[in-house]
């Protein structure tokens, strides 16, 4: 990123050593590069398995394969699955909110800098640790043992007797420690939209983003801690004799499962929310309209919020409950799929009526809505607690959640990264370069993530390390396997794109795209203090407002 | 793309009933009651899921198209519209409803296939999962086999349907053949239920669902559903006695003088272990370990002398025996009918 | 946009927004919250589960007396932090002194009874689900009770430097926010321990 330093002009600025800017940013309490290094750390972690993920697919391609050995692939689909929640979206949605949040609501920084400084580097430990058990998890003269138990660590796999050596425990260690960090970033952004907007803005007059990652917030701290909770007992159990999930000793096996998805369910609402952040300003700007049901917009995510706390046991519809109890979550998890349609109509009728411009960040952000819109739907079917019986622990499961992470998270993350980029960094990324990690990246994504609901529909269960042939799912494993390399040589594009567009790109100015919120009232990259006069404003729109003012918002709202 | 699938699950619907020793295992091609019920559900939810994404899809195609900017259209605004809250009304109110309707279908299948009575003739067997085999047990009919189920057709006229308790000797694990029911789990400390009624003969597939140590993957499931004739005749012969052949001393001696009935079990000898399978009449069935591999000799000798290049991870130790040894431990296996 | 003229509209004559020290303790509150929740339900759902050892009605006496210090540490607490704001330091110094001393004898009782059951009764984490779950849920609280007596202590040793004053009454006030829930959040083990789960 350029210097921090302002350039005035007719002064010299001599260069920093190095080691000056490296201090510079280890040290760092501005939510702008503590951003930065969210979105960075975690852009390497979606590199690293990325590569597990295509690890994967080549032991699938054929039935028997001998690319990796069970345990290998076991622990692969491990670290895969949490490297991707933990320390690939997470981050990287901490860190644009991070980022976008203060500069859209007009504030300085984020209301506690160090704290936000503190939960930065103790999600990176997480990260950190989990991986070490590579090397750790069997002690310095036995071969590193990373997690095997799968993302969810059910139990009784995860007790001593059936998982031994420290593998498990790096697991529950990593995100324990990512937890807290997680924890203190969701209160830093709820005490920064609540106490540190500027004048003018009432809760009403906030971008939606601010709102989304309100939401967010809220939920991180209802929700991760019953995986803190959970974890601390898995940890008793394998280290103080507790009996937690023994079920040799009267334990359950279903609790676990009950706390794992209390957190897992609103976990994914935790990472798909700032997404619906992400388009409920893109879209508009592209579109050249204002978001289309503003309150409605505020209100299906409130409801959205509080819904997907009641349904997390459509992860459990395989275990057992009774007819009433899987009546009740299939009940509760259709109806949260109700204020989520809304918001795709809704950003439908923004787009109605509208002058769309195909530029790429709008282009990932179409993708999106036809992705979320079939997630969504086979979501639905996965809802309905008797089709889910078939349906859940095949394929299908993989394929759906799949759909809404990378064809969601994924794509939505893409079209933040293309749009705010040159706010962050003062360039333009390249729009043919972007064109074409799109259109690879969605023929790759369709590829692999249509077809791979039919091996589901013909019995192919999840997390198996090869399969028999004759079973119908050959050719198709086949096929899934190439278009994840599609989408692989997609990824190097987009990397490509973002290095040589931040030494050589067209410079970007204040506001490239035309927008209509607070951070394009200011130079990219900003000045660390954000903005020189503290700004006010009388609508949800202010730039427009400036813009227009003729017609401004604020007649109208 | 939903369109797309369903012709393909038709096609592999009709390929699969066409030749059943297939091993498609289509969800789509039911052929028990749990799992009709399921997919007639099943049929009704993508209908109502497939309109909603032709009319949601066909909107947004439009959209992009009719609104797309023009060079024309360069500087100016289109109408800034805020919102209407008529239309938000209608795509509130219609969803709810769709919610509704799809709720109930479900519950009415929920309620079918859980909490459907046992009735007279139900043939009751207890599966009991384990480290990466499946233990059968009938009680009322005195038999204890694994992996390969065992189970009559049901006449829907006078239906003997089979009723499964799901018991786990330790990790969880999950019973799922596609095509006769739906999955459901086997937790220790948990007993679950499921029944199934298949309505033709012939073998059906399946394997573990719910990831359950290394060698999930291999923990296949083989259900053959016989005719009420050769049911009778499989279950008289699986509560016979074990097979006393004196040509085979040699080999039952190493088999009772190793470790192996410390795990194993063979019906009327000293042989009563039973970390792992009854092999009292080994020989009546397909597959050995668990489906993951054939029941011929030299599949035998090499799983006892090395069961990591059949199942690596397996919990069956490598038992080092001398060739001798090997060749004397298969024979007495290979008596064991 | 030139910093030279203000380009925004005028802004509100009033603009007040709540003090970010108190969202953000009750920001940490509601996580803390949902992590106790969850060694409640475990506790609650163990109830009568446990296959052997002590039963809790065989080993369980009920701490009044210390419930009730550590309920009143509340109330001197919140006279402390209302002494501070009226610039009462002496006042506040000696609430805050006896909010530390409650504080901490009742994590004295909670030691005494723990020493007793593990050495009279034979009750550790892993004698049975009882165990595993009462010493974890208490353990929690009290794990709660100590951070918060440290913290507690830290302001005490500036306050005896002098240096807490009518100043510093809000950041107080947060801590003692944190304090009210740690005192709450026994009410409720107390119910769930000593009342409903014998």
């Amino acid at each position: 990123m350029s210097s921090s330093a302002i350039t005035i002009p007719g002064v010299q600025i001599e260069d920093k050593p190095w080691v000056d800017t490296l201090h510079e940013w280890v040290t760092t309490v501005d939510h702008k590069r503590l951003g930065v290094l969210y979105i960075l750390y975690a852009l390497l972690f979606l590199v690293v398995a990325g590569v597990e993920a295509l690890i994967i697919r080549i032991q699938l391609m054929f039935p028997h394969n001998h690319l990796v050995s069970p345990q290998v692939f076991n622990r692969l689909f491990t670290m895969h699955g949490t490297t991707m929640v933990f320390f690939m979206g997470m981050p990287i949605l901490f860190g644009f909110a991070n980022y976008l949040v203060p500069l859209m609501i007009g504030a300085r920084d984020m209301a506690f800098p160090r704290l936000n400084a503190f939960s930065f580097w103790l999600s990176a430990l997480g990260g950190f640790l989990f991986y070490f058990s590579l090397v750790g998890a069997n002690g310095l003269y036995g071969a590193g043992n990373a997690p095997d138990v799968g993302w969810w660590a059910y139990a009784p796999l995860t007790a001593r007797a059936f998982s031994a050596g420290h593998s498990t425990d790096y697991w529950a260690l990593a995100l324990l420690v990512s937890g807290f960090g997680s924890i203190g970033t969701a209160i830093n952004i709820i005490a920064t939209i609540l106490c540190m907007r500027c004048p003018g803005m009432k809760l009403s007059r906030m971008p939606l983003l601010a709102w989304l990652n309100l939401v967010m917030s809220g939920m991180v701290l209802i929700s991760v801690s019953p995986l803190t909770a959970a974890q601390i007992m898995l940890v008793i159990d394998r280290y103080l004799g507790g009996h937690f999930f023994d079920t040799q000793a009267g334990g359950s096996a279903m609790l676990w499962m009950h706390f794992f998805w209390i957190f897992g369910h609103p976990e994914v609402y935790i990472l798909i929310i700032p997404c619906f952040a992400f388009m409920s300003e893109i879209i508009p700007v592209f579109s050249r309209k204002p978001i289309f049901g503003y309150p409605v917009m505020v209100a299906a995510t409130v409801c959205i919020g509080f819904v997907s706390m009641s349904v997390w046991a459509h992860h459990m519809f395989s275990v057992g409950m009774n007819s009433y109890a899987n009546s009740f979550f299939t009940i509760t998890t259709m109806a949260v799929g109700v204020p989520t349609g809304i918001k795709i109509f809704n950003w439908l009728g923004t787009m109605w009526g509208g002058r769309i411009q195909f530029k790429v960040p709008m282009l990932f952000s179409i993708g999106f809505l036809f992705q979320f819109l079939i997630a969504g739907l086979t979501g639905v079917m996965l809802g309905s607690a008797a089709f889910a019986s078939q349906l859940t622990l095949s394929y299908f499961v993989v394929a759906h959640f799949h759909y809404t992470l990378v064809g969601g998270v994924v794509f939505g993350v893409f079209a933040a990264i293309y749009y705010w980029y040159p706010k962050i960094t003062g360039r333009m990324l390249n729009e043919t370069l972007g064109k074409w990690h799109f259109w690879l990246f969605v023929i790759g994504f369709h590829l692999t993530f249509d077809l791979m609901h039919i091996p589901g529909l013909l019995g192919m269960p999840r997390r198996i390390y090869t399969y028999e042939p004759g079973r119908g799912w050959d050719t198709l494993n086949l096929i899934i396997s190439i278009g994840a390399f599609i989408q692989a040589i997609a990824i190097l594009a987009f990397v490509a794109n973002l290095i040589i567009s931040y030494l050589k790109g067209a410079k970007a100015g204040n506001d490239p795209w035309d927008a209509w919120t607070l951070e394009w009232s200011i130079s990219s990259p900003p000045p660390p203090y954000n903005f020189a006069t503290v700004p006010t404003v009388a609508s949800r729109r202010p730039l427009w407002d400036l813009k227009h003012p003729e017609d401004p918002d604020s007649r109208y709202e | 793309m939903l369109a797309l699938l369903f012709l393909f699950m038709a096609t592999t619907a009709v390929a699969a009933l066409a030749d059943p020793s297939t091993g498609i295992t289509n969800i789509f091609a039911p052929a028990s009651t749990p799992a009709k019920m399921v997919t007639h559900l099943s049929v009704f939810v993508l209908a109502i899921t497939g309109i909603i994404f032709v009319v949601v899809f066909t909107l947004l195609v439009y959209s992009i198209i009719k609104f797309r900017g023009r060079a024309v259209d360069a500087g100016r605004e289109p109408a800034q519209v805020y919102g209407s809250t008529q239309i938000e009304l209608a795509w509130t109110i219609i969803p709810i409803l769709i919610v509704i309707v799809l709720f109930l279908a479900t519950a009415r299948a929920i309620h079918a296939v859980q909490d459907a009575p046992e009735p007279a003739g139900a043939i009751e067997v207890t599966a009991i999962g384990h480290q990466y085999w499946w233990e059968f047990r009938y009680p009322k009919l005195g038999v204890v086999t694994a992996n390969e189920l065992h189970i009559p057709v049901s006449d829907p006229a006078n239906p003997t349907p089979t009723f499964l308790t799901l018991l786990s000797a330790d990790t969880d694990h999950s019973f799922w053949i596609p095509e006769l029911a739906g999955k459901t789990d086997l937790i220790p400390n948990h007993p679950n239920g499921m029944w199934m009624d298949p309505l033709r003969t012939g073998i059906f597939l399946g394997q573990c669902a719910q990831y359950c140590g290394v060698q999930h993957a291999k923990m296949l499931l083989r259900v053959s559903v016989d005719s009420p004739a050769d049911f009778a005749a499989w279950v008289r012969g699986q509560q016979q006695p074990a097979v006393q052949d004196a040509s085979v001393t040699t080999g039952r001696r190493v088999f009772e003088s190793n470790a192996c009935m410390n795990c194993h079990a063979v019906g009327a000898t000293a042989a009563n272990g039973r970390f792992g399978p009854d092999l009292t009449h080994l020989m009546s069935r397909v597959t050995i370990a668990s489906g993951a591999a054939t029941n011929t000799p030299e599949n035998l000798r090499l799983w006892i002398q090395n069961p990591d290049a059949i199942k690596p991870g397996s919990l069956m130790p490598a038992m080092k025996l001398s060739d001798s040894e090997l060749d004397a431990a298969v024979s007495y296996m290979e008596t064991l009918r | 946009m030139s910093a030279m003229a203000n380009p925004f509209p005028e802004a509100p004559t009033t603009w007040s927004l709540p003090d970010r020290g108190k969202v953000a303790m009750t920001g940490l509150i509601i996580a803390e919250s949902a992590i106790f929740t969850i060694f409640v339900v475990a506790y609650l759902f163990y109830v009568g589960k446990s296959l052997s050892g002590p039963t809790p009605s065989e080993v369980l006496e009920t701490p009044i007396f210390y419930t009730i210090c550590l309920l009143s540490s509340s109330l001197t607490i919140h006279r402390a932090a209302k002494s501070l704001a009226r610039d009462r330091v002496g006042a506040f110094l000696g609430l805050w002194l006896l909010t530390i001393a409650l504080g901490g004898l009742f994590l004295y009782g909670t030691a005494q009874e723990w020493h007793r059951m593990i050495y009279q009764h034979g009750l550790t984490i892993s004698t049975n689900l009882f165990g595993t779950t009462y010493y974890s849920l208490v353990g929690l609280h009290g794990f709660h009770v100590t951070a918060g007596l440290v913290m507690l202590l830290v302001v005490a040793i500036f306050a005896l430097a002098g240096r807490v004053r009518m100043q510093e009454s809000r950041r107080v006030e947060v801590l003692a926010l944190y304090w009210h829930f740690v005192d709450a959040v026994w009410v409720v083990v107390f119910t769930v321990v000593y009342v409903l789960g014998r």
